[in-house]
């Protein structure tokens, strides 16, 4: 039972990070169309400006919220530079966003080099806290917090303000809603700018849960978020959520009770759900 | 002389390589239900999505009440008073009929919602159906809130696509009882296939043959030439 209520922690600490890093890609892919394959660079700007930020002022909090900073106005130049030419040209947005993505890795290992930089985790939160008898690490509480906390606020954005509903049309179609009236190039902007501070907060407060920031991680992790758009359906809301907890939990179980089995699992989870519903557990058919 | 609310002239454009509106004229003026007919392919939907900035022009001209709209971006073309009722009835799915009417108000005023009742009143099933998702409404249901939505803005010229494509008989009657109605209030063009609703709602009517515009008139004159029908509406073969 303890080493159950431990891998449940892990598993749904590991789920919300996931979670911050997909809810961008798949809303992007969802209601823009835009492969975004630089979506990982945010994940990884992320991690190393709160570490860089953090090293210059001891806190954490800052770091994150530079992170988050950071994140946004890469999205936002990405968007407006990059993504925009392409949109409707598939190939091209592989080809650009990749381009970006190697890049700007290629860039963050120049600024902070290729050796991994230890990241810390706040005081406040490096501690262990007794649930039903088990020690759990506080960290891992907090991103779990942290997830249901963004879930509520991204939720209540997509169905509680014009933004969102211009999100849920956008999702479906964008021509139609361009076609009432309303400028859908400010909304991508918006969405393309908002994912990426997403993915950016995760990177942020990924780095001192695994305790270094490395110029490989933003590629690693990006791999989990696709397979969660693909598991979820893109533009899904309820769907990146329960991807994102599927992924997260069967991780650190199969890594637990199968350890061979553990990078597999994930792959061959999106393989069945491709074949059963090839549109994703709730995604739109057709889009 | 009274101007034209929509004027085209020799309109002219692509979908991707594809050629398909290549020199289509015409003149709406106001308080007028223009139906534009043709075969299959002839460039009826390609015209209007034209006229909504949706397709890359290649020449031509596209006026809305003295001024040009051509090669404006869809939003800004809406938001000078063009009210588009697409297609398949495209709503959206994944919100209710009260916001698939909230997301089309160009203005929040109160006009705005004085039509929108009109439009509920003209369609009393969107009235039950007001906070049920669009995805459980009924083929006949989504084309009146296509309609209504955009009833609820002041357009200078409302542009209908084929609104009784898919519909059951019974719907369509009613799909055409309620376009009879905008007529009094709103200047429209109408793509039908429906020759029956084409000649019911239409004032004049523009024929459309290989992207062109080809022919034009009364529709009272229409209903009575069967050759013409026979010619370019393959009606009476």
């Amino acid at each position: 039972m303890d080493t159950f209520l431990i891998l449940l922690v892990n598993g749904l600490a590991d789920a919300s990070l996931i979670f911050l890093m997909a809810a961008g890609l798949s809303i992007i892919l969802g209601m823009m169309g835009v492969l975004n394959f630089a979506h990982g660079t945010m994940f990884l700007w992320g991690g190393y400006t709160s570490v860089w930020i953090m090293a210059r002022t001891g806190s954490f909090w800052l770091g994150a919220l530079g992170a988050v900073a950071v994140g946004a106005l890469m999205g936002l130049v990405f968007e407006r530079l990059f993504v925009r030419p392409a949109y409707g040209k598939v190939t091209a947005q592989i080809l650009i966003t990749l381009g970006l993505m190697i890049v700007f890795t290629d860039l963050a290992r120049l600024l902070w080099g290729a050796t991994p930089l230890p990241a810390l985790r706040p005081a406040v939160l490096d501690g262990m806290v007794a649930v039903g008898g088990v020690r759990i690490a506080e960290y891992r509480i907090f991103l779990i917090i942290i997830g249901v906390l963004v879930a509520i606020g991204i939720h209540a954005l997509i169905n509680r303000t014009r933004i969102g509903m211009v999100m849920r049309a956008g999702v479906q179609s964008p021509e139609m809603v361009q076609a009432l009236g309303i400028d859908i190039s400010r909304y991508f902007t918006l969405v393309f700018a908002g994912g990426a501070a997403l993915a950016a907060l995760g990177g942020a407060l990924y780095v001192p849960l695994v305790g270094s920031v490395w110029s490989g991680m933003g590629m690693e992790n990006q791999i989990l978020a696709f397979i969660v758009v693909v598991v979820g359906g893109m533009g899904s809301f309820i769907g990146t959520a329960a991807g994102s907890l599927l992924l997260g939990l069967m991780g650190t179980f199969v890594a637990w009770f199968f350890p061979p089995a553990a990078v597999v699992a994930n792959v061959l989870l999106m393989a069945v759900v491709l074949v059963w519903k090839p549109a994703g557990l709730f995604g739109l058919e057709g889009k | 002389m009274v101007k034209p609310v929509l004027k085209l002239e020799n309109l002219s454009s692509f979908i991707g390589a594809f050629h398909i509106v290549q020199g289509v004229s015409l003149d709406v003026f106001p308080g007028e239900a223009v139906v534009i007919l043709g075969r299959n392919g002839a460039g009826k939907t390609t015209t209007l999505r034209t006229i909504m900035g949706l397709l890359r022009v290649a020449g031509g001209v596209i006026e809305l009440a003295g001024e040009t709209i051509l090669g404006l971006p869809a939003h800004q073309v809406a938001r000078r008073g063009v009210g588009y009722v697409p297609e398949d009835c495209i709503v959206f799915n994944f919100l209710t009929v009260k916001e698939n009417l909230q997301i089309a108000m160009r203005k929040a005023d109160k006009e705005t919602y004085a039509r929108q009742s009109y439009a509920l009143d003209l369609f009393p099933d969107l009235k039950k159906a007001y906070s049920r998702y669009a995805a459980t409404l009924s083929g006949g249901q989504r084309q009146m809130l296509a309609i209504a939505r955009v009833l609820q803005n002041d357009n200078k010229i409302i542009l209908i696509d084929e609104p009784s494509k898919g519909l059951a008989p019974i719907i369509v009657e009613r799909v055409g009882e309620a376009l009879i109605t905008m007529k009094n209030s709103c200047t429209l063009i109408l793509v039908e296939q429906n020759f029956p609703l084409a000649c019911a709602v239409g004032d004049r009517y523009y024929i459309l043959n290989g992207g062109r515009s080809v022919h034009s008139g009364h529709v009272t004159e229409l209903a009575n030439d069967v050759q013409l029908q026979n010619r370019f509406l393959s009606i009476g073969a």
